[in-house]
């Protein structure tokens, strides 16, 4: 029963909504991957009629349909353009789902995203037993972004620039948290994300200073697995589920009103893939996933519209700070003035926009892992629009484009400073 | 696929990078936006220098193996889909280079695959202007709007592609070089061979380079809305502000199925009951503007609009416009297939135009949205159905047949920018004559001999 006949059968079911697009090639002029490469089996059109011809059995190649579909960041740049408004960033994922488990899932990428990043204990205890061990094998790399390179490990990480892992991550220096709410005061679940809870804790730190300062009580289990976008990505559906189940028992041992990440792709993904999937799960968890979904909310979203932070007059010496709409943020979320209202928050900050703003960075999570040659062709770019926007800062909301930002500037030396715009924010409260 | 030894040739003329011959990359070249049957082409080259477009052209040429140049693969007639299964696609996307904007001179010299609105704001920011604004110029190219002679919005004062091309350099089939017009505003050097380029289709020649004709930017801007209870009414407004010597650079229209479908979608409060929205924009010295924009309220108002709003600032004209660039994405929203036609008719024929669309589609059981380019005739029709079912898309088969027939009753065209391709070429008789098909064959046959350069399209050789 696991034919190519059989798959083609079940790639039909994505035909539906495949025949909407009317092949006007609009998603070139916004797609960053065709943006670095040209080639029309990079932009939705070409993808979308690869996966087509393979449900029609008119291309009998999966595998070179799985590798076109997998050249994609999947930043949604092209549905919030497509004129008859395809969804393409279900077909892609369901695509992925359906030829990725025909051809089989890498063996990694299995163990990582079905027992790593599913299991919250284990992954906690291989970062904290790497993360002593970097300074043997890390070499500084951008003096202004704190980023290093790893020669040693170059097999794994290849030239990467990275921030180093934090020597105690966020779950570890905070533990269990369940504050009560002053008075009837909002309480929200802090979910912080890998990045957040093992690489820029500082930034996860900042948005919990932030929210104790506006007196938001805040539930943070130390037992969050991925939010499962990473498996999405992948096509394993299965590993998702996995961490979908953990991190719903997780959530649901205390109420909350919001919950929040300071990382666009997790906040997304609660929001647009946990109720999808969690029918998959059960009545009982579909039905919890769908609550929780409604009460995702961009953490900046959270602090302009709910707590009404305000902007306020820069200094006259405000640093110039630029900031970049992460794809999930502004596409996905729909979240594109209240990051900039939150950087004018800061007097000491000034906005001075650059560029193409919202094109993608080129990170796109694992994207960047498996294609790392394209994400730093496609970040070159966005490099070259923050540089001549001429700001000392770049800020972003998502630590995924932190990451990627933060690389591209360590390569090309330059001084710029990449920050959460919540960080810029915390920086004023005393 | 193409032969092992032709593939390793152009690697080794491209480099791999550029040649594209696997079964999954050949398949993203088989179609492009019109509604055709897809042909596989055999291979995709991608030349990075205006020397290897010309190597390639030579080495196809050689080889008997017919060639599509393709750019951004917009075209609505079938312009770039392959002939056959041995066609080489020829991408123009690796040749994207802006060679030259001068402000004293007013003109640019591109190569084929500069994109349409990176040129445009390249332009602008020299504070010049390219008026040419195709639906698809945000990833169309240059080489494909002339050699579709592409219009857009600004049609009625600005004219259309062919009204800024100076000078034209191409590769004649055997890969030549041929060389037309010149950075001057005056050039009689011998045929005017770049006004044969222009609308050829890619079957006269391959374009390499091209003079554009830039203008100063209009100082200012001023758009108007105005509703109408039927398209006759909106049609005589139209009439009556071109005789009253006014050229507005934007005239736009939307029929009532438009507008409810908008908006249905937007929840904008549009006028539901009206027969016609037209959307209109003068632009030029602010005091002209300000003149004319006078006139033009005035002439609405005499003409029975029963609104006429004016925005007060770009934030308020943003919201207006909504409606006109919203008529495509909501109308492709409500069935799976969109056939997006431009029968193009005298401006004052529109409203007999439009009863005919509307009464054809009644007549084959169709949904149909209308919108278009009110100052110049040029209307889309809009074909809503589901090209899966064999029986619907019959009908919208026959009522276009039909509604071609009225626009040719009308003294009207087959094609006001979309062009011929495959799509309409078998119209294309009726609406001139067969001396103009053999002549047209016969000029073909003498440049193109061997008959390479995209054989089926237009007039076919």
């Amino acid at each position: 029963m696991n034919t190519l006949h059989d798959l083609a059968k079940r790639l039909m079911a994505l035909e539906d909504r495949i025949v909407y697009c009317m092949k006007c090639g609009f998603c070139q002029g916004v797609c960053p991957m065709f943006g670095a490469s040209g080639m029309e089996a990079d932009v939705t059109r070409g993808k979308l009629v690869l996966i087509s011809n393979l449900a029609h059995e008119m291309i009998r190649d999966p595998e070179a349909v799985a590798d076109k579909l997998g050249r994609c960041l999947l930043c949604g740049s092209c549905q919030a353009t497509c004129p008859p408004g395809v969804k393409i960033m279900d077909v892609f994922l369901e695509a992925r789902e359906l030829i990725y488990g025909y051809l089989g899932l890498n063996p990694v990428k299995k163990m990582i995203f079905r027992i790593l990043l599913a299991k919250p204990a284990l992954f906690n205890f291989a970062m904290r037993v790497s993360a002593p061990m970097q300074r043997m094998v890390f070499r500084k790399t951008g003096e202004a972004q704190g980023t290093a390179c790893a020669p040693m490990l170059s097999f794994m990480l290849g030239d990467r620039h990275i921030r180093p892992l934090a020597a105690t991550p966020l779950h570890a220096e905070y533990g269990f948290v369940d504050e009560p709410r002053s008075g009837d005061g909002l309480k929200v679940a802090f979910f912080p994300g890998c990045v957040g809870d093992k690489m820029y804790t500082d930034m996860a730190g900042a948005c919990l200073k932030v929210l104790r300062h506006h007196k938001v009580a805040v539930y943070m289990p130390d037992k969050l697995a991925c939010c499962g976008l990473p498996a999405l990505s992948s096509g394993d559906a299965e590993g998702m589920l996995r961490e979908l189940k953990t991190n719903l028992d997780a959530l649901s041992a205390s109420d909350f009103d919001y919950i929040m990440s300071p990382c666009a792709s997790c906040t997304s993904c609660i929001r647009e893939h946990w109720p999808r999937y969690a029918a998959r799960l059960g009545s009982h968890e579909q039905k919890f996933a769908r609550e929780t979904a409604a009460k995702a909310l961009d953490i900046n979203a959270f602090l302009i519209d709910v707590l009404k932070v305000q902007p306020v007059r820069s200094n006259a010496n405000a640093w110039a700070v630029t900031y970049h709409d992460s794809c999930h943020l502004k596409k996905t979320l729909g979240v594109a003035s209240q990051p900039r209202a939150l950087i004018a928050a800061n007097p000491a900050y000034a906005l001075t926009e650059m560029a193409e703003a919202d094109r993608c960075c080129g990170c796109g999570g694992s994207f960047n892992l498996f294609h790392y040659d394209w994400s730093r062709r496609i970040g070159q770019r966005k490099r070259d629009n923050v540089v001549a926007s001429g700001a000392r800062i770049v800020a972003a909301a998502c630590p995924a484009c932190m990451m990627q930002l933060e690389d591209v500037l360590s390569h090309n030396h330059d001084p710029v400073l990449v920050r959460h715009t919540v960080e810029l924010y915390a920086e004023s409260l005393r | 696929m193409a032969g092992q030894a032709l593939v390793k040739d152009f690697e080794a003329m491209l480099g791999k990078e550029n040649v594209f011959g696997s079964e999954a990359d050949r398949q993203t070249y088989s179609y492009d936006s019109a509604v055709l049957t897809p042909v596989v082409p055999a291979l995709v080259v991608r030349p990075t220098s205006v020397e290897q477009l010309g190597l390639c052209v030579k080495k196809l040429y050689d080889n008997g193996i017919p060639m599509t140049v393709r750019g951004a693969g917009t075209n609505l007639s079938g312009g770039t889909i392959p002939d056959n299964s041995d066609t080489v696609v020829i991408l123009t996307t690796g040749l994207t280079r802006i060679l030259e904007i001068n402000a004293s001179d007013l003109y640019a010299v591109v190569e084929p695959g500069v994109i349409t609105a990176d040129f445009a704001t390249a332009v602008s920011r020299q504070n010049l202007f390219y008026p040419p604004d195709p639906g698809s110029q945000a990833v169309s190219t240059i080489a494909g709007n002339i050699a579709e002679n592409a219009g857009g919005l600004r049609g009625l004062k600005y004219g259309c592609t062919k009204d800024y091309v100076m000078g034209i350099k191409f590769f004649d089939a055997t890969g030549a070089l041929v060389k037309s017009g010149s950075r001057t505003v005056k050039c009689v050097t011998g045929y005017n061979l770049a006004g044969m380029m222009v609308q050829s289709e890619g079957t006269l020649g391959v374009i390499s380079q091209a003079v554009l004709k830039l203008v100063p930017p209009p100082k200012a801007g001023k758009a108007l809305m105005a509703v109408f209870a039927n398209v006759q009414d909106a049609a005589e407004a139209v009439a009556d502000i071109i005789a009253a010597h006014v050229v507005p650079c934007t005239l736009e229209f939307l029929d009532n199925n438009t507008i409810v479908r908008v908006d249905d979608f937007t929840k904008a409060g549009l006028p539901r009951e009206a027969g016609a929205i037209l959307l209109i924009e003068v632009d030029g010295h602010p005091a002209q503007v300000a003149e004319e924009a006078g006139v033009v309220e005035k002439v609405l108002k005499a003409n029975s609009a029963i609104d006429v709003k004016v925005p007060k600032d770009a934030a308020e004209k943003f919201k207006l416009w909504e409606a006109r660039r919203m008529a495509l994405p909501v109308l492709a929203r409500c069935r799976p297939t969109t056939v997006l036609e431009d029968a193009t008719v005298p401006r004052s024929r529109i409203p007999a135009m439009m009863k005919a669309v509307n009464d054809i589609a009644a007549k084959y059981h169709l949904e149909v949205g209308t919108f278009g380019h009110a100052g110049d005739g040029n209307l889309h029709p809009t074909f809503l159905c589901d090209k899966r079912d064999a029986d619907e898309f019959r009908r919208v088969e026959e009522a276009i047949d039909e509604m071609f027939d009225t626009a040719l009753k009308l003294q009207g065209t087959l094609s006001g920018e979309h062009g011929i391709g495959t799509a309409k070429a078998k119209w294309m008789e009726k609406e001139t004559s067969r001396g103009t098909i053999l002549f047209s064959q016969r000029l073909r046959r003498a440049l193109d001999p061997r008959g390479l350069l995209n054989p089926t399209k237009l007039v076919g050789i």
